[in-house]
């Protein structure tokens, strides 16, 4: 098969841009990615093309499913002590706090992470970027929130990997993850990313979300007081999901025992 | 207590991308009961893009209610002991786009509603995990012609679009026939004329 021919950055940029000056001009915020956005070639025959319908949210729609330590274990959530050896790379912790729409803590909730290792490779069949596979480094990772929500993570820092939306295309470094709230209609998956990615204005997947201070939602910061002496860089990064519309017991706001 | 306050902006959404094989699914994730287990439903369908190509790498998950129709509350989910069943399943597609759990059907959350699943769907080029919810069809047991009229969601969807949001009962074959365990097929269409209805609840 011929490769196909991949558009410059420079039309993609054009095409990004045209988006944000209408987003601009029509003046209302917008808080998640646009299902529909060009740019990113892979949405273009996945994306609803009639409105979400409204629903109400009924009995099981209200709860979420339950995770425990039988889920989970705690050297889960250290994705650098997986393999016999240490991983290459930059050692990094990455914490913080998951809320709902309320600031309420969402207790004892599932986090889950995965990432490409220091060189941008990825533990997946499917990768081709010709970068290193680190035998040390799978690149997985889960963890409980704690009684007040937070999270905490040690694991390499990614590196920015090439895709094949269009020619030169480059993700900006990036872990993915995927929480559960207190509610089903709480569910996410999405992507952190760090401080000062110069990739930022050239990825169609990050401007998907055309309001910047949406965008910059996704970006966690450099926190000295979270870095470690002599031992890993910390960067801090909450989480707030949509807003739960169940009228929270007593075990939800308060920590219990489980 | 907190006192509820002006909402937060929740954090934005992304889409799980094509490298989220070697970390999502986990052993037993699609098997809510072990498969063949008696009273067990399979559960099943495919996801199409607008072209109506199959979407092999999508994530769908599910989240129900008992068969006695209460929600369960139970850990367990991502290290099944065979016996407690914990209302929650991952399944990611195949290379044909097709999705499998196997189950227990939902049973009716109040007396008289019509039973579903709730369910949640990622894929490659979707940025944003989207909702549905897989109603039983009315011949499945538990479920009724009467019940599904009165639903209110159902009701407040325009009415050639409606059976995108019910399952259907597989024909029998000799296999089912033979273990008892009733199918039900739930396809997904992410966009074209067949398009699944897509929620979206308060706050989204
Ligand atoms: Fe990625």
């Amino acid at each position: 098969m011929p490769e196909p021919v991949l558009a410059p950055q420079a039309d993609v940029d054009a095409e990004m841009a045209a988006i944000t000056g209408a987003y601009e001009q029509a003046g209302v915020v917008e808080t998640q990615p646009r299902r529909d956005y060009a740019p990113y070639r892979s949405s273009l025959l996945r994306h609803p093309t009639k409105s979400l319908h409204h629903a109400d949210p009924e009995t099981i729609e209200l709860w979420a499913p339950c995770f425990g330590p039988t889920d989970v274990d705690p050297l889960e959530a250290d994705l650098t002590v997986q393999h016999t050896g240490e991983p290459i790379g930059e050692r990094m912790v990455v914490t913080g706090r998951v809320t709902d729409g309320e600031g309420r803590p969402v207790r004892h909730q599932l986090v889950e992470i995965w990432q490409a290792n220091a060189g941008g490779r990825y533990v997946h069949k499917r990768d081709q970027h010709p970068a290193a596979v680190d035998p040390n480094f799978t690149g997985v990772g889960r963890c409980l929130t704690d009684g007040d929500g937070w999270y905490r993570f040690t694991t390499i820092k990614p590196g920015p990997y090439p895709w094949k939306n269009h020619r030169n295309a480059w993700r900006p470094a990036h872990i993915h993850f995927s929480m559960f709230g207190t509610e089903f209609t709480q569910r996410v998956v999405t992507q952190m990313y760090f401080p000062g990615d110069p990739l930022f204005a050239l990825d169609p997947i990050f401007r998907s979300i055309v309001d910047p201070a949406a965008r910059a939602r996704l970006v966690a910061s450099y926190d000295h007081d979270v870095t470690t002496h002599e031992w890993a860089t910390g960067y801090r990064w909450d989480i707030v999901l949509t807003g739960s519309n169940r009228t929270l017991t007593e075990t939800d706001t308060e920590d219990g025992d489980h | 207590m907190t006192t509820p306050s002006a909402p937060l902006a929740p954090t934005p959404g992304q889409t799980v991308g094509p490298f989220f094989h070697y970390a999502l699914p986990y052993p037993g994730d699609r098997d809510l009961v072990p498969q063949g287990s008696p009273g067990s439903v399979r559960l099943h369908g495919t996801v199409h893009d607008g072209a109506g190509a199959p979407v092999p790498d999508a994530l769908v998950e599910i989240w129900q209610a008992g068969p006695d129709g209460r929600v369960v509350q139970e850990h367990g989910s991502l290290r099944r002991d065979g016996f407690t069943f914990t209302g929650f399943g991952r399944a990611s597609t195949t290379r044909a786009g097709h999705y499998d759990f196997s189950t227990l059907l939902p049973g009716p959350t109040d007396p008289g509603a019509a039973p579903f699943f709730a369910v949640t769907v990622f894929a490659r080029g979707l940025l944003h995990r989207l909702f549905t919810r897989a109603y039983l069809p009315a011949d499945a047991p538990g479920a009724s012609a009467e019940a599904l009229a009165a639903d209110r969601l159902l009701a407040s969807v325009e009415e050639s679009r409606r059976t995108t949001l019910v399952a259907t009962t597989d024909a029998p074959t000799p296999a089912s026939a033979a273990s008892g365990v009733l199918g039900l097929r739930f396809d997904i269409h992410l966009q074209g004329g067949s398009e699944t209805v897509f929620l979206a609840y308060p706050g989204h």
